[in-house]
């Protein structure tokens, strides 16, 4: 079966700077792919690539067809992006957040809503909290919680650890195998914590300046030497 | 300056004068804040979009429709060209500087108040509104049926458009776009035509203030200059990016000019404008935010 998402040659520039050279990669359904790299490497624009918020040149085909460079569209076919610094809505309420996650669906949304509360019990109690007032960890929550409102085929997760709690990052990261094993949502997951995203995704590509260094499965990347020595520090 | 004595009846109707006023100014402030909080700038346009749609509703009512007929015939218009106003005019600089979207709009507003005088020429005439001018008596107070009626149109307007953007699916995602463009994007918001679609609501609240002001203030290209002064003053003082504080400003500035018109004995009818103007500089200076601005609240 072809993969859920195949980049070919991928390319994308902000102004005058070329940020990714020819990126290729594929993420299968139901898969846990991480994309590893130093700061500056290129990690977070691989995944705005992907949504369309950064100008791109080369192939993205999603679920069969060419995927448009328009992040409404991108989030029409079934992606859900949780960038950078998360996304919510902090002067919207909790429950807005998570209506807005699926905006893109008709009909109901009570029982996806139960869903992500079962995922996320903290969320049912904040449910008409301000966003904003939340915890960095309970941004978070809600941050994944409104992406599966979206019932996405694809996650794109950037930085899921950034400043929470071993605890908290342990919880999120639970959660994302337990979506992927019951609703079989593929996630690509951005990440600075190499070991935590190793320990977790199936496969997993190497990013520097731009470029593909290293790719394959989570335990070969383990062993690499170079990997080993840049990123899991040991 | 001699004041006239004070009786509780003429302050009654001084303060229905002031609602009525106040209902005037504060679907305007309310218009200006709906394209404030897209975009992040003042509509200098509001007043002369108001004005145009008004003229349209005097031709209707020319070849022979009735107000009422024309009404929403009108508010469609206005809808309709409050979208291709943003999608042409708008959108091109977008995403440029504010100053620029605000200069455009000035232009906007020339460009506007040139074509009424082309099209309906200069001049100002009668507008005969939908609601007859005679008092009736409200438990003692004899307040005229055309107040009345300009403020509870203003009014249900106004809620049905609280209602719509508290409880429609739309309407959250034109609060989402207002609010972070880019994460409403990310969840599937065409945010450019949300933007349009905020310019197509502000145009209908202008129309609607237009055609309830125009039976007493006279129809001419410039009727709205001064009316969006005042609504300028109401949305500065409710916050600008609050839609409930346009509302608040536009209601304590229109009772609150009315009497100090009436009893404060210097300004008159003269002054309350400098009045209004006094209340910006004042806001800005003491409150920037307003009454109801937003005082941002995040946790990281």
């Amino acid at each position: 079966m072809s993969a859920l998402l195949q980049l070919d040659g991928v390319e994308a520039r902000y102004g005058p700077v070329k940020v990714l050279h020819e990126i290729s990669l594929e993420v299968g359904r139901g898969e846990l792919v991480a994309v590893l790299g130093a700061n500056g490497a290129g990690k977070t624009t691989t995944l705005r690539a992907v949504s369309g918020t950064v100008r791109r040149t080369g192939d993205i085909v999603f679920d069969g067809s060419k995927l448009p460079r328009r992040p409404d569209a991108a989030a029409r076919a079934g992606i859900a992006h949780v960038p950078e610094g998360r996304g919510t809505f902090s002067e919207l309420s909790v429950w807005e957040n998570l209506r807005l996650g699926a905006y893109t669906r008709r009909g109901s949304v009570k029982e996806d809503a139960q869903h992500v509360f079962e995922y996320f019990p903290r969320l049912e109690e904040r449910k008409n909290q301000q966003a904003g007032t939340l915890s960095g960890g309970e941004q978070q929550m809600l941050a994944l919680g409104r992406a599966m409102m979206a019932r996405p085929k694809l996650v794109l997760l950037d930085e899921p650890s950034l400043g929470l709690a071993p605890m908290l990052v342990k919880e999120i990261f639970d959660r994302l195998e337990r979506m992927i094993a019951q609703d079989g949502t593929a996630v690509l997951v951005v990440e600075q914590n190499a070991a935590l995203a190793l320990a977790h995704a199936a496969r997993a590509y190497v990013l520097e300046v731009g470029h593909v260094v290293v790719s394959g499965p989570s335990e070969e990347l383990r062993e690499n030497e170079s990997v080993r020595r840049s990123y899991l520090g040991y | 300056m001699l004041v006239a004595a004070f009786t509780w009846t003429e302050f009654a109707q001084q303060i229905a004068a002031g609602v009525r006023q106040g209902a005037v100014f504060a679907g305007l402030a309310l218009a200006l804040v709906i394209i404030y909080r897209s975009t992040r700038a003042i509509n200098f346009a509001q007043g002369e979009m108001a004005t145009f749609t008004t003229f349209i509703c005097w031709s209707l009512m020319n070849n022979g429709l009735s107000f009422w007929a024309a009404f929403p015939i009108v508010l469609a218009i206005a809808f309709v060209g409050g979208i291709a106003i943003e999608r042409t005019i708008i959108r091109p600089v977008e995403n440029g500087p504010v100053i620029t979207i605000v200069i455009v709009t000035l232009g906007l507003a020339l460009l506007l108040n040139g074509l009424m005088s082309v099209i309906w020429g200069g001049g100002n005439r009668p507008f005969r509104g939908p609601f007859s001018t005679r008092t009736i008596d409200v438990g003692g107070v004899p307040i005229s049926v055309q107040d009345i009626g300009i403020v509870v149109v203003s009014f249900v307007l106004v809620a049905l458009l609280a209602l719509f953007f508290r409880f429609t699916k739309l309407g959250l995602a034109l609060r989402a776009a207002a609010l972070n463009r880019e994460s409403s994007e990310l969840v599937g918001v065409r945010v450019g035509w949300m933007l349009a679609f905020g310019w197509g609501l502000a145009a209908v609240l202008g129309a609607v203030a237009g055609m309830m002001v125009a039976p007493i203030l006279f129809l001419d290209p410039n009727m709205m200059q001064v009316i969006l002064l005042y609504a300028f003053a109401a949305a500065v003082l409710g916050g600008l990016d609050s839609p409930i504080g346009a509302v608040v400003g536009g209601l304590l500035l229109g009772v609150g000019i009315t009497l100090v018109g009436r009893y404060v004995g210097f300004v008159g009818d003269v002054l309350k404008l400098p009045v209004a103007l006094l209340v910006i500089l004042l806001v800005l200076v003491v409150k920037p935010n307003g009454l109801f601005g937003r005082v941002a609240v995040r946790r990281v």
